[in-house]
């Protein structure tokens, strides 16, 4: 797979540090390959098999300079967390203790691990003393009885997977149980499974590579972010199995909030989730009539059955002027000053503030999801609009489409609210309500339309695919103009060189929480 | 399941049981030992206020050391039955501790409980800050160490008579 380019990268790749390894980013291509957003990062996704080429390559090359067979050269490398160049470093230094410490050495060679009946022998693990007990020991002379070592290396490959660097038994002994050991103690049943994990530590032990989280997903991603530039950038990436998930902490798409804001704000939700959780209810009263409204759609715009009283789901005000320019359900309203004197008061307010944005972050998952449900019901329909209209299956993909941007919309407002959490206030921050609103109004009006009847979707097909291509356009802007504001990060004098060619009004974000 | 070795380690303990503290053991249910643990006299969770010296100061506390099924290639978890105000103790209803020898990561199967009720003295009279599971506890010992020294003394009054 080609690695992509990205002009701001190259701006700012002296300060991300990105090391020109195996599968280096090449600029020869950069004239020919489209530019990219400044939330977006390159990556590049690899299949298993590509995978086990990388590693053979590299164990063929070191094999090569270290003149030892390609099974040795495997386990050094492993035993050196395939850091090749300290490997080899290591290895043209003191040869014997590299060899000695993977389980090669000499020693290894004269003396191949062997079971052995010690008299007056007592293991020191299961308290077992009698005369025929078979026992084992490393070099290090830490010596067990072998059903116990054998339940050991079962423990730590089956329960903690763990393949490469399990340390011997014996209490404050970091010696690694080398391979030779393991092959005569790992049982047949095992093998197969340790195996498995000691290609997985490949990945592992590299930076820049990651398994997708995805469950039964085999791809790993590459991408060059360092662990130091997740406070400028979130790294999200898409796997071949479609996944979206975060470099930088594995989880789902978490854009624009950076990793160490999201683990802050699971956190806290975590620690105030009885506080919170009569919000993510699905019922509440109409504000007009009392009467109990079920939400069974994403769509926020709630008309009560009863009484026709039309209002937002979320602030529970009067929807007519949502569309217009007094919209301001997505903005916290601070107090004055004067309304919170006094300690009561003030943790009142936090927890309004708090409740504000909770209540939107938890609204867009909850609505996310009743989306998709609509969407598969929809799915279902679409073929029976095939039938009455006519229409191709091919033509009624505009609903997908919908549906996509929709998942994909609301994924990014959640996070929006959480990142609008931690915001000091600046002159930044009225530019992200603005593009946060703007999003939002898209996304339920866009909402909305998916709700319709099957019979009117037909006749709403322009219509939605523009509502479609608007909401997309709505997430990039917001996206973009986030990722370039942290992009700046600390550094003012950055900014000023680097970022000339915009017109967006940068700055940096201001948080209200310390971060690393 | 090693009941020869957990036997073993309960005669050890017996023999060597650390200052302050109580093993009660039940034959029949071998795999869970209550302890019964004075603050040590050094620390913060000593009963204060006690003026007769041969009563021991401490304040008391009861925990449980449960053997898994593993055991001993998983080590025993531990969970305090009295609430502690502790960075290294969850305040939660398990009260249960995770670091050095507790952790599967760390524990050899040679390690025996003696070493973890040594661990866990040794933490009452200097808590881990570092590796807290109580992140705000921690805070609180770090930077509001006065502050610390009055809450904890404040929950053995009230909870480890
Ligand atoms: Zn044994
Ligand atoms: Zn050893
Ligand atoms: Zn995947
Ligand atoms: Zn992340
Ligand atoms: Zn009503
Ligand atoms: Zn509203």
């Amino acid at each position: 797979m080609l690695p992509l380019f990205h002009p701001l990268m190259q701006r700012l790749d002296s300060d991300f540090d990105i090391d020109q390894d195996d599968v280096g980013f090449e600029s020869q291509d950069k004239d020919i390959i489209p530019a990219k957003h400044a939330y977006e990062v390159d990556f590049t996704v690899y299949s298993p098999e590509e995978i086990q080429g990388h590693q053979d390559k590299q164990i063929a090359e070191v094999s090569n300079i270290l003149g030892q067979p390609p099974e040795a050269t495997a386990i050094l490398l492993r035993h050196a967390r395939w850091n090749k160049e300290r490997l080899i470093d290591q290895y043209m230094e003191k040869t014997d203790e590299v060899l000695e410490r993977a389980g090669l050495g000499d020693t290894a060679d004269a003396h191949p691990p062997r079971l052995e009946r010690i008299p007056g022998f007592v293991c020191d693990i299961c308290c077992e003393d009698d005369a025929d007990l078979d026992t084992f020991a490393m070099i290090c002379g830490h010596r067990f009885c072998v059903d116990c070592y054998k339940q050991y290396l079962q423990t730590k490959i089956k329960n903690e997977g763990e393949a490469a660097r399990i340390r011997c038994p014996g209490d404050g002994c970091n010696r690694i149980v080398d391979s030779k050991s393991l092959d005569l103690l790992v049982s047949a049943n095992l093998k197969d499974r340790y195996q498995e994990l000691l290609t997985r530590t490949y990945v592992d032990d590299k930076d820049h590579l990651r398994w997708c989280p995805a469950p039964n997903c085999v791809y790993a991603v590459d991408c060059r972010i360092k662990d130091k530039d997740l406070m400028r950038i979130v790294p999200t990436v898409h796997c071949e199995c479609s996944h979206f998930f975060c470099f930088g902490c594995s989880l789902n798409d978490h854009q624009p909030a950076p990793c160490s804001l999201v683990k802050k704000w699971l956190k806290k939700c975590e620690d105030d989730s009885e506080t919170a959780n009569w919000i993510s209810a699905n019922t509440k009263e109409c504000p007009k009539c009392h009467s109990t409204i079920e939400k069974n759609g994403g769509c926020n715009h709630m008309t009560c059955r009863k009484c026709r009283n039309e209002f937002c789901w979320m602030c529970m005000g009067v929807w007519s002027e949502h569309g217009t320019s007094w919209y301001n359900c997505n903005r916290f309203e601070e107090k004055s000053g004067h309304e919170a004197r006094d300690a009561q008061a003030r943790s009142r307010q936090s927890l309004e503030r708090y409740l504000h944005y909770y209540n939107r972050y938890a609204n867009h998952e909850q609505s996310a999801k009743l989306d998709k449900d609509i969407f598969l019901k929809t799915e279902k329909k679409m073929t029976q609009l095939q039938n009455t209209t006519g229409m191709s299956w091919i033509e009624v993909q505009f609903l997908d489409s919908a549906s996509q941007a929709l998942q994909q919309c609301r994924q990014t407002l959640k996070w929006t609210y959480a990142f609008a959490y931690y915001l000091a206030r600046n002159n930044l921050t009225e530019i992200f309500e603005d593009n946060q609103k703007d999003l939002e109004m898209a996304v339920e009006n866009l909402s909305e339309m998916f709700e319709k009847p099957i019979d009117q979707l037909q006749g709403l097909k322009v219509e939605m695919m523009d509502k479609t291509a608007y909401c997309t356009k709505r997430r990039i802007i917001l996206l973009d103009d986030t990722a370039q504001n942290l992009k700046e990060g600390k550094s003012l004098v950055r900014s000023l060189v680097l970022v000339t060619c915009t017109n967006q009004p940068l700055g940096q974000w201001k948080f209200n929480v310390t971060l690393p | 399941m090693s009941t020869k070795r957990i036997m073993k380690e309960y005669g050890e303990c017996v023999a060597d049981t650390p200052e302050g503290m109580k093993i009660n053991f039940d034959e029949n249910k071998i795999t869970k030992w209550e302890v019964l643990l004075d603050g040590p006299d050094q620390s913060v969770y000593a009963l204060p206020e006690v003026l007769s010296v041969s009563v021991r100061q401490g304040g008391h506390f009861k925990l449980e050391i449960s053997f898994p099924p593993e055991y001993p290639f998983k080590p025993p978890v531990v969970s305090f039955k009295t609430k502690i105000y502790h960075p290294n103790v969850s305040n939660d209803d398990k009260g249960s501790m995770c670091l050095g020898l507790l952790r599967a990561e760390e524990w050899k199967p040679p390690n025996k409980v003696v070493a973890v009720l040594r661990l866990i003295q040794t933490l009452l009279i200097e808590p881990n800050p570092d590796d807290a599971i109580e992140p705000s506890i921690a805070n609180d010992y770090k930077e509001n160490y006065k502050e610390f020294e009055k809450t904890a003394k404040e929950w053995v009054k009230r909870y480890a008579k």
